[in-house]
């Protein structure tokens, strides 16, 4: 294919990227690479662009320049490339965003029936192997709106997981919920990472960071200000920027 | 004990002097509400006696019996057998039949027209969009009755048929009405409209077929090119079986007016595209209004596991903007129904034109007022007891 890239071995790689809503610029000159496995969780305050640079990753938002290649496929305006991309990256949001409409089993198996051409009967069983993997077989017949916020979410990862996509992406997938029911969203992600998934998670969970991580990122005002692994990132920040925001949200 | 806790005490709420019976809420409420059926009885009551008293008085019969007499009034446009020598029964079902004509054929037109606007109106193409807004801005805000006028007086203002506006020989527009060319009748067009209906038939089992074979190996059939393939070949292939009769019908001129072809009178035309018009700028606000309740959320999901355009519209939008979308069309419909009442100031019998016709002949005002009130109320709660069922086809459990 003409537009591969060698991106070494980076599934996910993204150079010099800069984004603007209209007048305001969301993302400036942002570097990152991603290798395969690699769990990265991307944290930071509110409005620094951490959501736009995951969205951009699979084109829920455009990006004015720089660029983005996934397994070494540049994401453009071609429509082959997006789609193709968003085979291969699973997406999970804050607010579910599960269709209300279909049953889980069937929010499940609409991926699989229409993009990958699966047979219903395979879809059907593929799906409840993921709904056993976040354990809520029981529901399938169930409408989302009937479930619990926790329970939602993981129908949502599972549906995704339906894709058997190589990348999932996490917009501050337990933000939305209630407290008691992080944990049993947090205990399936982490389940995913243990499964080897490369993973790029936005979140304010800093235990998963510390537990799951392999590398945490500090976004600030549209930069990337400081990249680690856990250790470093939360035992001896290099940053000043790093430091407050951890002194903000570590110190209750 | 348990008495204690399980059973309520009794005699607490009911009022133990005249004065707790003064203030009683129950009570209250309970003497309101038959003060109320009281005095709409004695209205109701007073009417009717004042009818019947002035009736009598002027020596007008009252009852329905007059529906029986000689109409003895030309009727300008009929779909069933009508002359002057006919009832007046007669004469109000034609009528009926005009209006039912005129409705449906608006419901069709407003609901293609609104939603392909509506639509437009979301479409994410800047001329389109502005376009589609304008359009829905005037029909929407000029009075339906204007509108039909308006129609009218421009149709009116075409030239008289021996100068009519010649569209080559394939039409004739004019004053008198417009003359279009058609197939001359043979008996293979019964054939081919049967053949039509098979078509869609086979249309539907067709979809049901595709999905079920989805269901099993995978793989999408897109029905959209082989349904229109059954529905419009099948009725072609019979003219083809048929000899392919190629003979057409023209208007040509005769006397003061055309013979041949097909006609549709300008009363027709101009309340047809008044009422649709009005209702299609409605029914695209509707239809934007619709697609726009459906959640950014859903959309982004749905790309998210990389569905086309077409399939997030119809499986992920259309779905759930129907829900939103049914139950104020049902409204729009009944108002067209009851919009075509205009017909009078065009000119176009239709129930209401040929019903004050009648009052004036028989002087039976409140039955023929009566008469066409309850059939218009059937009409409008026959479209919506329709649309409820279609709405709860559409509406989507969620919980």
């Amino acid at each position: 294919m003409l537009d591969t890239h060698d991106t070494n071995d980076a599934v996910i790689k993204i150079s010099s990227l800069c984004k603007w809503f209209g007048q305001f610029k969301v993302l400036t000159d942002v570097d990152l690479e991603v290798r395969k496995g690699e769990r990265v969780v991307i944290c930071g305050p509110s409005g620094s662009g951490k959501s736009t640079l995951i969205r951009c990753i699979n084109r829920l938002e455009e990006h004015q320049s720089g660029h983005i290649w996934v397994n070494g496929l540049e994401m453009t305006d071609n429509i082959k490339n997006i789609e193709a991309i968003r085979r291969n990256i699973g997406m999970v949001f804050q607010s579910f965003n599960l269709f209300p409409h279909l049953t889980v089993l069937e929010n499940l198996t609409l991926g699989p029936t229409l993009v990958r051409q699966m047979k219903k009967k395979d879809a059907d069983a593929l799906a409840m192997q993921f709904l056993e993997k976040v354990c809520i077989p029981e529901q399938a017949h169930k409408y989302p709106l009937q479930l619990s916020g926790g329970q939602q979410q993981r129908v949502a990862i599972a549906r995704s997981l339906c894709m058997e996509p190589e990348i999932m992406l996490f917009d501050e997938p337990t933000s939305a919920l209630d407290p008691e029911m992080i944990k049993e969203v947090l205990d399936t992600m982490i389940e995913l990472a243990d499964s080897g998934m490369t993973m790029i998670v936005v979140t304010h969970e800093m235990g998963f960071a510390r537990t799951v991580a392999n590398n945490v990122v500090l976004m600030a005002d549209g930069q990337i200000v400081e990249t680690g692994p856990p250790e470093s990132f939360f035992g001896n920040p290099q940053h000043e920027r790093t430091r407050t925001f951890l002194d903000q949200i570590l110190k209750h | 004990m348990q008495d204690h806790y399980h059973a309520a005490p009794t005699g607490r709420n009911k009022p133990r002097s005249l004065h707790d019976l003064l203030y009683s809420k129950a009570i209250r409420t309970t003497f309101y509400q038959v003060l109320m059926a009281v005095a709409i009885c004695a209205l109701g009551l007073f009417l009717y006696n004042n009818v019947v008293d002035n009736l009598t008085r002027q020596n007008i019969a009252t009852g329905f019996s007059f529906l029986g007499q000689v109409s003895n009034f030309e009727i300008g446009e009929k779909l069933i057998p009508y002359t002057p020598r006919s009832t007046y029964l007669n004469a109000l079902m034609v009528g009926l039949v005009n209006t039912l004509v005129v409705s449906a054929a608006g419901i069709i037109i407003a609901t293609v027209v609104g939603f392909m606007v509506g639509i437009a109106r979301v479409s994410g193409n800047w001329m389109l969009e502005r376009l589609a807004l304008t359009y829905v801005e005037i029909v929407r805000n000029v009075p339906v009755i204007l509108q039909a006028i308006f129609w009218i007086v421009v149709l009116r203002n075409l030239p008289p048929p021996k100068n009519a506006f010649v569209l080559g020989e394939f039409g004739f527009l004019t004053n008198r009405g417009l003359y279009f060319a058609a197939p001359a009748s043979t008996p293979v067009h019964f054939w081919m409209w049967l053949a039509l209906a098979f078509g869609i038939v086979a249309c539907i089992i067709g979809t049901v077929a595709a999905r079920r074979y989805r269901e099993v190996t995978g793989r999408y059939v897109d029905m959209l090119l082989p349904g229109l393939a059954l529905i419009l070949g099948l009725p072609f292939l019979v003219w083809l079986v048929a000899g392919a009769p190629t003979e057409i019908s023209y208007p040509v001129p005769k006397g003061f007016n055309y013979v041949g072809g097909v006609s549709i009178s300008p009363e027709f035309t101009a309340l047809l595209i008044g009422i649709s018009m009005y209702a299609s700028g409605f029914i695209a606000e509707i239809v934007r209004s619709g697609i726009q309740a459906t959640p950014k959320g859903q959309v982004e999901a749905a790309r998210a596991i990389a569905l086309k355009p077409r399939f997030i519209m119809r499986y992920v939008i259309l779905p759930q903007a129907m829900r939103v979308i049914v139950p104020p069309l049902t409204s729009q419909y009944v108002s067209l129904i009851k919009n075509s009442s205009i017909a009078v100031v065009v000119g176009y019998p239709d129930l209401v034109n040929i019903g004050n016709t009648m009052m004036n002949q028989t002087g039976q005002a409140v039955e023929a007022i009566a008469v066409m009130m309850i059939v218009y109320l059937g009409i409008s709660l026959t479209a919506s007891l329709v649309m409820n069922l279609f709405n709860r086809f559409v509406a989507i459990k969620e919980r």
